[in-house]
Order: structure tokens, then sequence, then C-alpha cells
């Protein structure tokens, strides 16, 4: 990989101030990240590591119940702090890459990528999770642009993301055992007002929310709800792990899946 | 360059490194503990895990300089102080846990990670837990049963398929 400077802010308002030099990059877990750089797909000048600040660390409950995860926390401490006050959301975190990746990995480096097989963009549409950052919060249906694409400006830092915690809910991923990504992977959140599906690994603008399952849910939530839904494979991956076709039809038995673990 | 201080196997080390170097890089070439292997160098086979403040990492996948002021175990620190080897090391070495040996490093990190959370695993838990290390020999029966040995459970039941 090229060279670069390496800074370690303790503190947003340094991580922000480092940030505004020029070609400089945001560092969380690197899991994604070093790759990248050592295939000279990416060249900052400077990487900036948001792991030495406190105020971005850790998983805590808020007094409306939702849960707030500090944007460098990784998703070893999300599986295992998370686990009493949002089950659903710690076993998705559990399930990502290895034991080893999950100790580096973050939920910010993962949401602020956006990669279209990444596990925390379902967990974070499918919970209608809120990205606060440094200058703003921005509602997860706002925050995803399609492949490794979203709505944060250059420099800008998720220093939290907020989970409503739903009355029930379920990540079923096929794993692509491979890379340890989603081949697909469906969040289904249930709560008062509605059903969420958020479905990743499948489509080619990345994460999205399949609303006719959604709608079908919110009149009968069991499984045979889906019964004659299906999802256009045309705007579907394909690639030598799987067609269009497949992927469309593991949406539909993911999802499936995920209804009868919240039954 | 910069310097970069951290505490390796218990001694504090420090050397003058580029923001690139890789942890996998510090060790093995700043301070010769070639014991880590870099096997992949993309985070997939898992023979450079080392232990950074008691968690297993993949070393080629985290930079140096992120592992400033830490505590960083390696498998040379791994044996016992009179030099014999430690119960996981004495486990492989029983079970003919390694074939040509070149994951064994990152394999007995990880296990010593898992032990250190879980002591007494299944064999599932094991199996579920070595995900990120893989075994070009293929010959992960083995390693299974010597960690499970290692914890203290009996393996004679359990078939080298």
């Amino acid at each position: 990989m090229y060279n670069f400077e390496f800074e370690k802010p303790s503190t947003v308002a340094d991580a922000v101030s480092a940030l505004g030099g020029e070609d400089a990059q945001a560092l969380g877990g690197g899991q994604t990240l070093i790759p990248t750089l050592k295939q000279r797909l990416a060249s900052p000048s400077t990487l900036v590591s948001l792991g030495g600040i406190p105020d971005m660390q850790g998983v805590c409950i808020e007094d409306d119940g939702s849960v707030a995860i500090g944007g460098a926390t990784t998703h070893a401490t999300v599986a295992s702090e998370a686990a009493g006050s949002y089950p659903a959301l710690a076993a998705l975190a559990g399930q990502i890459g290895d034991p080893a990746v999950r100790n580096r990995g973050t939920v910010g480096g993962s949401l602020a990528n956006n990669d279209p097989a990444a596990c925390y963009p379902a967990g974070a549409l499918g919970s209608g999770a809120t990205i606060i950052t440094n200058t703003r919060q921005i509602a997860a249906d706002d925050f995803f642009e399609g492949l490794f694409s979203t709505a944060l400006e250059e420099g800008e830092i998720i220093t939290t993301v907020n989970f409503p915690v739903p009355q029930a809910a379920s990540y079923q991923k096929f794993l692509q055992p491979a890379s340890r990504f989603a081949l697909v992977g469906v969040y289904l959140a249930r709560f008062a007002d509605g059903v969420r599906v958020a479905v990743t690994g499948a489509s080619e603008d990345g994460v999205f929310r399949w609303s006719e399952a959604e709608e079908a849910l919110n009149k009968e939530f069991r499984p045979d709800a889906l019964t004659g839904l299906s999802i256009n494979p045309a705007n579907m991956i394909a690639d030598l792990h799987g067609s269009k076709a497949y992927r469309a039809h593991l949406v539909s038995v993911m999802t499936k899946r995920a209804i009868e673990a919240c039954m | 360059m910069t310097q970069v201080s951290m505490t390796v196997n218990g001694k504090s080390v420090s050397g003058d490194v580029e923001g690139r170097t890789l942890l996998s890089g510090f060790l093995r070439e700043h301070l010769s503990l070639t014991g880590t292997h870099v096997g992949c160098d993309t985070a997939q086979c898992g023979a450079c895990v080392v232990h950074v403040n008691g968690e297993a990492v993949k070393s080629c996948n985290m930079l140096a300089l992120e592992a400033d002021g830490a505590d960083v175990g390696t498998i040379e620190g791994q044996a016992n102080a009179d030099g014999s080897l430690n119960v996981i090391q004495q486990a492989f070495q029983d079970h003919h846990g390694l074939q040509c040996g070149f994951c064994t490093p990152g394999m007995v990190m990880s296990a010593a990670a898992l032990l250190k959370e879980n002591p007494r695993p299944t064999e599932a838990e094991v199996r579920k837990y070595l995900e990120g290390n893989l075994c070009r020999c293929t010959g992960y029966h083995n390693i299974v049963k010597a960690i499970m040995a290692a914890s203290g459970q009996d393996v004679s039941s359990i078939a080298a398929e």
C-alpha cells in the first residue's frame, strides 16, 4: 500500500479538524479499509483513526428505551453488550466475519462503507435507526444511497447510531462462506406501528426495504402472508456465488425464516 | 517515521514505523518475532492472529500505530516460563494438531482467546470460533480435538475422520 500519515485524535472535534486536510480519510476498525489500501484502491494522504475517542465507544440504553451505540464500537462489543437490550441486533453483530474481525470492525465503519453485502446496513435500515454524526441526525431511510454510497459528506463522522428496539426482530443471514458476508441477509423488525423488512446482499443498489412484504405483514403477520409476492430479479446481484434469480428467491426464503423466528 | 511503543509478551518495545506499517510487519521485521505468520495478507486465513489487549486480532489487518500503548501477545509468549509448551501447545503436539504447521501460531492464539472466554467449549463452538483460521492441510479434526483436550475434556470418543 502507499504510505500515509497517521493521526489518532482523542476527541470528535480533533478528528473533524484532522479530516479537513486534503485527501484525509477516517479509519474505523480497518477491516475493509486496510485490504482496500493494500490493493491500492484508495490512497489517502492521512488516515485519521477514530479508535481513540472515548465518546464514540460503547452501548447504552436511552430514556426512551432505544439502544445507542458509539460509532467506533466493535462488533464483538455490540454482540455482548447489546445481547440483553436488543438481542436480534447483537446476534447480527455476532455473525459478522470471524471473531478476530469482530474484535476490530466497527458499526460506524460498516455503515459508512455501505458494502452491498454487509450486515449492519440491514440492521440499521430494518430497525429504522438514526445515524448521528458530528453535524446532524440522519434517518436510516435517508442514509443509504446505493452501492458504497451514503448521505455522509466529506469528513463527516458517525459518532453514534441510535436503534429503536422493536417488539420482535430477527436477522436471517445466508452466509457466503468464503467472504463471510451475506449472500442474502434479511433483517425483519416488528414495531407496534408496523413491520420493517430490510434486505442486504441481494440488490445491485445495496440495502433496500421490501415494501410489498411489509404491507402484507402489516395486514397479517405470518409466513403465508408472502404467498404470491416475489422480488423482481432484474436488479439483483449476479456473480459466481449466485444468479439474479437465485438471490431473488433467497430473499423470500430468508424473509419467511425471519417471520417464523419472530412468531 | 513515527515512534511506536507497546508491550509485547511482557516486554516494553518501541520502534520507528511508517503510517502503513502493519502490526504483523512490526512484529516480524522490527522485532524479529517471526512466529506470527502472514499467510494471505487479506485477513482471511488467520495465520497472523495475535492478542491485542487480550483480544484476538488479525495483525496483518491492523496498523502498528493502532497498537501504540497496547499489550500485545504473540505465539512466542505462549510457552511456560521454563520454556516448556503450555497446555494448548502440548495438546497440539499430543493430538497431532498440525501437519505443515504454517497455520499453527494463529490456531494456538485463537484457541487461547476462545478458552479464555469459554473454558469448556463444545466441538461445535470450537469449529465456529475457528471460522477465521484456515488450515490448508485441512487438518481441522485434530486441531479441534487438541483444543478440546486443552480445555480438560475427554476427547477419546471424538473420531479423527
